[in-house]
């Protein structure tokens, strides 16, 4: 299986990604932003970071960038795109998954590890994962996860919404909400589920020397899955 | 030419900056201020002297790249 991780000027969970990517099965190559093309690939992942220094709203340089126009090609095909914290909003903002990153909601950027539970399972990303709750990394100050009224309704009504706050046994209790998303929302898919934007770092979790192993499950259920 | 946009958050969308600016200003005794909204000022020059024509480029700027029409609104002034 070939991944493809994006590399923008200030990402910097690209590294990262890779060493998790290939620990699981992938062979995965870097992509530069300002390249044309995108080699061939069954998975392209936007890494976490700070692409373009945040400059303007996070993401919203990155989703000009000249790779993105093949990025949404692939996506609109069908292709497998994941992208990670700030992956996930470039996502947003090249508008191919609905809503918004805002600013945490305590003005904070927080960085520590939280629970998260898998809210739909008939999708390639989370499939064949047993557990219902995840312990992955989280990093971030735009992390707050805001629609309109409407659009969450249909995310809601579509079954898009992938993964949500929760303490370790489940429980999406508002006090297990680190930034203020709506409806605890850590991740979400666009309507066919090839695209998974999330605000965790599951590549942080691969090692139970350094941190966890909820991260690779992630990987090694896509590698199965695809 | 020169033309200038704001960018503001649309009403009722959750301004956090906007909000522990107020409390800073309540907390110096401009205790009369009871809400603040923080938006992004541009000014764009422009290579171009019809001034409709320009405005309705910046307002493809604004709708492509300056505001996220999610959460905020622009105003070409």
């Amino acid at each position: 299986m070939k991944s493809s991780v994006i590399i923008f000027p200030g990402s910097n969970c690209d590294r990262d990604m890779d060493v998790a990517l290939k620990k699981f099965g992938f062979e995965n190559q870097m992509v530069w932003h300002n390249d044309a093309e995108i080699p061939k690939s069954d998975l392209i992942v936007l890494p976490g970071g700070f692409s373009y220094g945040d400059y303007l709203r996070c993401g919203s340089i990155a989703g000009k960038s000249r790779i993105i126009k093949s990025v949404i090609e692939f996506a609109n095909s069908g292709g497998l795109v994941l992208g990670i914290c700030n992956g996930f909003q470039i996502l947003t903002e090249t508008g191919l998954l609905p809503g918004i990153l805002q600013q945490n909601k305590y003005l904070n950027f927080i960085c520590k590890n939280v629970f998260v539970k898998i809210k739909d399972k008939e999708n390639k990303y989370f499939k064949k994962i047993k557990k219902e709750v995840l312990e992955l990394h989280i990093a971030h100050n735009e992390g707050n996860y805001f629609c309109s009224k409407d659009e969450l309704k249909s995310i809601e009504d579509n079954g898009q919404i992938a993964i949500t706050y929760c303490d370790h046994e489940g429980n999406e209790y508002e006090k297990n909400n680190p930034n203020g998303a709506l409806k605890n929302i850590a991740g979400i898919f666009n309507k066919d589920k090839n695209i998974l934007g999330m605000m965790p770092h599951p590549e942080r979790m691969i090692d139970p020397f350094l941190s966890g192993e909820d991260g690779s499950l992630f990987f090694e259920n896509l590698i199965e899955s695809l | 030419m020169k033309v200038k946009v704001i960018v503001t958050l649309k009403n009722g969308v959750l301004d956090p900056q906007g909000k522990a600016i107020q409390q800073t200003l309540n907390g110096m005794t401009f205790d009369n201020v009871s809400e603040v909204r923080q938006g992004k000022y541009f000014d764009i020059e422009i290579n171009e002297i019809d001034e409709s024509k320009a405005k309705l480029q910046v307002e493809e700027m604004c709708k492509k790249l300056l505001a996220n029409l999610v959460i905020e609104d622009y105003k070409i002034l």
